[in-house]
């Protein structure tokens, strides 16, 4: 595979990083603030895209900043999933940007330019995981992502906020040093090398127990990615702005996590090393009881949010579940999701965060007839849980269609009963919010008759998302084919 | 010029000397002079590493006298980067902590300054020669200077653990002399090379042994080693700001490099793990230092003891990374060393910058600092998410290193205590980031929690140094791959 050496990914990483400083000067004219987060973001984006074209023809983009040890740098690569993941964070940081003004304006939360300059941090990190080479580089902005969230998650400085802070770094930082570390020291202690390849890095060094506890210290130390049982600080992050809970609780933060459980299946492992060893089929396992057990657990959360994440949880499994198929098929799904997901949920947060702003409300109970007063949120929100649901015609479809041929191409039927179960508990969980929006009596309704949105900048995003979901149904080339090309790249690397 | 080696000793030195002089003849010049010492100092050791690095290490005869009888000066890649690394902190620190000791000290600071700069005499002067009687000396210099600068400390408690602290560090230093004097019994000589070419060949004499063991046993109390870390704590916790800053990153850094100078150069690797089967031991013995210093550090109320306790668990990484017998934990011990050393600056100089605003640093005192000491607060938090062992801080690089060294020795237990310790520190430092970050620090009840914290940052001159040294913890941990390449590998060969 060719590969060209670039200084585009450093860029892409350090756009959000350097425009700190200026963010924190320019403080007290939150106009010129929000400007530059949307200079910054427009320009990170631009970076990432202007990569895409080389990605696409099948070439990889390298740079090393530093030389720490032999086979463990501090480096980027830029690949077809890495890309597939930073076009997606980096396209919603620009709209997310523009929603967090409406909110945070809209709600006069204190410690703007904190949120913001953090939050710029924490893009930062995400694009920097998205471009990892190695698995070095890769906990290293994992690491630098989980701290910069925390000041985020714990915005409000309350006694609520202290005791979600306090679960999030217990599950993250703590899964991270004492798990994720330990096994890749031991990776690199065994092989000599963290870099990613195709085939893996193993070759011989792992019996299967020893390959079975490495595994599975990966699978649970990146607890970002919510598998059960590290998944409980998913819903007490929620206490956090929603904005937070949109880009970094939905796309960001999670997607890492399960972003970095696929490279290490992909990348040190390799697909033909689990599936001589049957390993596939134990992380698919405990994504599938992920699956099930987080779904219905939302059915019975009566806050918007909760409900949100444990539906989040739900569906990051799918993302494992569908890579530790190991099968062409299943893998693309896999990786799609981390793409249908991301819109889906957004738009579904960002709903959840325009209907508090415009009414305060948090629980789904209070939300009957909602509908009349936000139409246009509620129209948003069914085509995103339509979306995650995987109902055709939006974004989800595709990839749950992959995830489905997947589980049939392995003839794994256990497997596509979890995926159709599934489906019918998201429906179960998110279709009573819109039919209680629109569909109640004049006495049942708890609103007005009076349409009444949310600030502008609440609306735009979520339609824009809700439309980008809607569109990725009929044209999800970019991120279908870079999901092919990284399969190929597995498999048939 | 060829002089540099001795420069580096005696301009702290003689402008100590003269400094006191001064006193008497116009105090205000006391400072500018030790200072331009220290700055010489600097320069000096900074040339010299380069010359090191460039053309190997450097013997120089003190006073023209030819070694065994005459006092020799040898500096190899090891002592060149301890000898910058001490003069570079010493003289740091003196601008960073002036305005405090003016503070702390008042009247008496420039009669301090002499002092100040013979104990950095006496540092520089451990690190440098290479000759085992006059290292005692040169211990014993540093050892007096320190006990009358902890004197000068807290009213009621700095003379007690002064005296504390000089019961403890005669028995050591005597332990030491014993050691020496039964080498010099063996071979009639003093000189460290000179002693090693004289004892090779003797593993079974148990002069020999006895020597060694005395010479380490004393080195180890020197170093607080758990258990004999008794006198550490109050004494560092309880010493005026500018001399803990100092002592603290460097007196048991200065101490490892004797014990490893000592296993090198004298003894030999041979002897130590071939001949006496020592390893295992120790490394259990500094296993247990790095837990207890951990735990102990978590039972502390008031912040400036809690890092003195983190500090004696630092102790056991380095000693049980010298300790393990192979290439990969002996770079972890100089890494570690270096990162430390800057660690603890960081972590001392930002502790400093405390108490000369908030007076007592007991943990609850430090309520709402986050928005009253912000700057301070950053350096801060970089220092303890080094010491925590987050990539790209430096901490984490040496910590790497440690462990793979132990993996290879196959001493499961020491690296499982260094991914303990990682986590106790991060419970410790996010404990301090909580109070800093929730709780108010306004008494009044008028004050609105949420409203802008009024800044009271510290003098300009100790915030520059503070964020400085914080910053340089990122670069270091970039570049470890560097510091290893070119000092610490060519070094062990």
């Amino acid at each position: 595979m060719e590969t060209i050496i670039s200084i585009k990914p450093l860029l892409a990483v350090l756009v959000s990083l350097l425009v700190i400083p200026v963010l924190v000067s320019s403080s007290d004219k939150p106009n010129v603030r929000e400007s530059w987060t949307f200079i910054a973001g427009i320009i990170k984006f631009l970076i990432v895209l202007s990569m895409l074209p080389a990605v696409l023809s099948q070439k990889q983009i390298v740079l090393t900043l530093f030389k720490i040890a032999p086979g463990a740098d501090i480096a980027f690569r830029v690949d077809a999933l890495g890309m597939l993941f930073a076009l997606v964070a980096s396209s919603l940081y620009i709209i997310t940007s523009m929603y967090s003004i409406g909110y945070m304006r809209g709600l006069n939360e204190h410690g703007q330019t904190r949120f913001v300059s953090f939050f710029a941090l924490a893009i930062s990190a995400t694009i920097g995981a998205a471009f990892s080479a190695n698995l070095l580089t890769l906990y290293l902005f994992y690491e630098v992502l989980s701290l910069a969230t925390y000041p985020l998650v714990t915005h409000h400085q309350d006694e609520n906020s202290r005791i979600s802070g306090r679960k999030y770094l217990v599950f993250i930082l703590g899964t991270s040093i004492g798990l994720v570390l330990p096994a890749m020291i031991y990776c690199y202690h065994a092989t000599g090398t963290l870099e990613f390849a195709s085939g893996g890095i193993f070759s011989g060094q792992l019996s299967k127990p020893a390959a079975t506890v490495l595994l599975l210290m990966f699978v649970f130390g990146f607890a970002k990615a919510g598998i059960m049982p590290v998944h409980s600080w998913l819903p007490a992050a929620m206490v956090a702005p929603t904005p937070v809970s949109a880009l970094l609780h939905a796309v960001a933060v999670v997607k890492v996590g399960a972003f970095s459980i696929v490279r290490v299946i992909t990348g040190i492992f390799g697909v033909d090393f689990l599936l001589s060893f049957h390993l596939g089929s134990l992380v698919a396992a405990i994504a599938s009881i992920t699956i099930i057990v987080s779904s219905c657990i939302a059915l019975t959360q009566d806050e918007f949010k909760r409900r949100l994440a444990y539906s989040t949880i739900g569906q990051l499994s799918y993302i494992i579940l569908g890579v530790a198929l190991l099968s062409p098929k299943g893998m693309t799904g896999g990786m799609l999701h981390i793409a249908m997901h991301a819109f889906g949920k957004i738009t579904l947060f960002f709903c959840a965060g325009a209907i508090f702003v415009a009414t305060g409300k948090k629980y789904i109970s209070q939300m009957v007839g909602i509908g009349k007063r936000m139409p246009l949120t509620m129209i948003a929100f069914l085509i995103g849980s339509m979306s995650i649901i995987g109902l055709p015609p939006t974004g989800g479809f595709i990839s749950k269609w992959y995830l489905v041929l997947g589980t049939l191409e392995g003839d794994q039927m256990i497997m596509l009963f979890v995926l159709l179960s599934s489906s019918l508990l998201n429906a179960a969980y998110f279709m009573p919010i819109f039919y209680k929006a629109f569909f109640c009596t004049k006495e049942e309704s708890m609103f007005e008759d009076k349409i009444e949105e949310a600030p502008m900048m609440c609306v735009i995003p979520l339609l824009i998302t809700a439309l980008i979901s809607f569109g990725l149904f009929f044209f999800p080339q970019p991120f279908l084919d870079l999901a092919k090309l990284a399969v190929k790249g597995f498999i048939g690397g | 010029m060829e002089n540099y080696p001795a420069l580096i000793v005696v301009a702290p030195f003689i402008t100590g000397l003269l400094a006191g002089l001064f006193v008497w003849i116009e105090k205000r010049l006391s400072y500018p002079i030790v200072l331009t010492g220290l700055f010489v100092s600097a320069l000096s050791a900074i040339q010299v590493l380069i010359r090191v690095i460039g053309s190997g290490p450097i013997q120089y005869k003190l006073g023209g006298w030819s070694p065994p009888i005459g006092i020799e000066y040898r500096i190899d890649l090891l002592n060149a980067m301890v000898l910058c690394l001490v003069s570079g902190v010493a003289f740091l620190n003196l601008i960073a902590s002036y305005k405090s000791a003016l503070k702390e000290i008042g009247d008496r600071a420039s009669s301090y300054f002499t002092v100040y700069n013979l104990f950095i005499t006496g540092l520089l002067g451990v690190t440098i020669t290479g000759d085992l009687f006059n290292l005692y000396v040169l211990i014993e210099i540093t050892s007096l200077t320190s006990y009358a600068q902890v004197a000068m400390g807290d009213r009621d408690r700095g003379p007690l653990a002064s005296l504390n602290y000089i019961f403890i560090g005669v028995i050591g230093a005597s332990f030491y002399l014993l050691g020496v004097g039964y080498l010099y019994m063996y071979t009639g000589s003093l000189n460290m090379a000179d002693v090693a070419v004289l004892i090779k060949g003797s593993q079974g004499s148990s002069t020999v042994l006895t020597a060694f063991i005395l010479c380490i046993l004393g080195i180890w109390i020197k170093m607080a080693l758990f258990p004999f870390h008794v006198w550490l704590p109050n004494a560092y916790t309880y010493s005026p700001v500018i001399f803990s800053r100092v002592v603290a990153p460097l007196m048991t850094k200065v101490m490892v490099y004797i014990m490893i100078r000592l296993m090198i150069t004298v003894f030999g690797y041979d002897y130590i793990f071939n001949t006496l089967h020592l390893s295992e031991a120790v490394v259990w013995l500094a296993t247990i230092a790095v837990l207890a210093g951990g735990v102990m550090a978590l039972a502390q109320k008031n912040l400036k003891k809690m890092l003195t306790y983190i500090i004696v668990s630092e102790i056991g990484y380095m000693v049980g990374g010298a300790w393990m017998g192979n290439q990969l934990g002996m770079t972890g011990a100089i890494l570690h060393i270096f990162n430390d050393a800057l660690m603890t600056f960081a972590l001392f100089l930002a502790v400093g910058n405390m108490v000369y605003r908030i007076e007592k640093v007991d943990i609850t005192d430090l309520k709402g600092l986050f928005g009253k000491m912000p700057w301070t607060m950053g350096g801060f938090v970089l220092a303890a998410f080094s010491i925590i062992g987050v990539p790209p801080t430096c901490g984490f690089f040496s910590k790497w290193y440690l462990i793979l060294g132990a993996l290879e020795k196959g001493a499961y237990h020491f690296a499982a205590a260094l991914i303990v310790s990682s986590l106790i520190c991060a419970v410790l430092f996010f404990k301090v980031f909580e109070i800093c970050f929730f709780e108010s620090g306004s008494h009044g009840h008028e004050h609105s929690s949420h409203g802008p914290a009024v800044i009271e940052e510290a003098p300009v001159s100790m915030l520059v140094i503070s964020g400085l040294v914080s910053l340089s913890l990122i670069v270091a941990g970039c570049y470890s791959g560097t510091i290893v390449n070119t000092i610490i590998l060519p070094f062990l060969k």
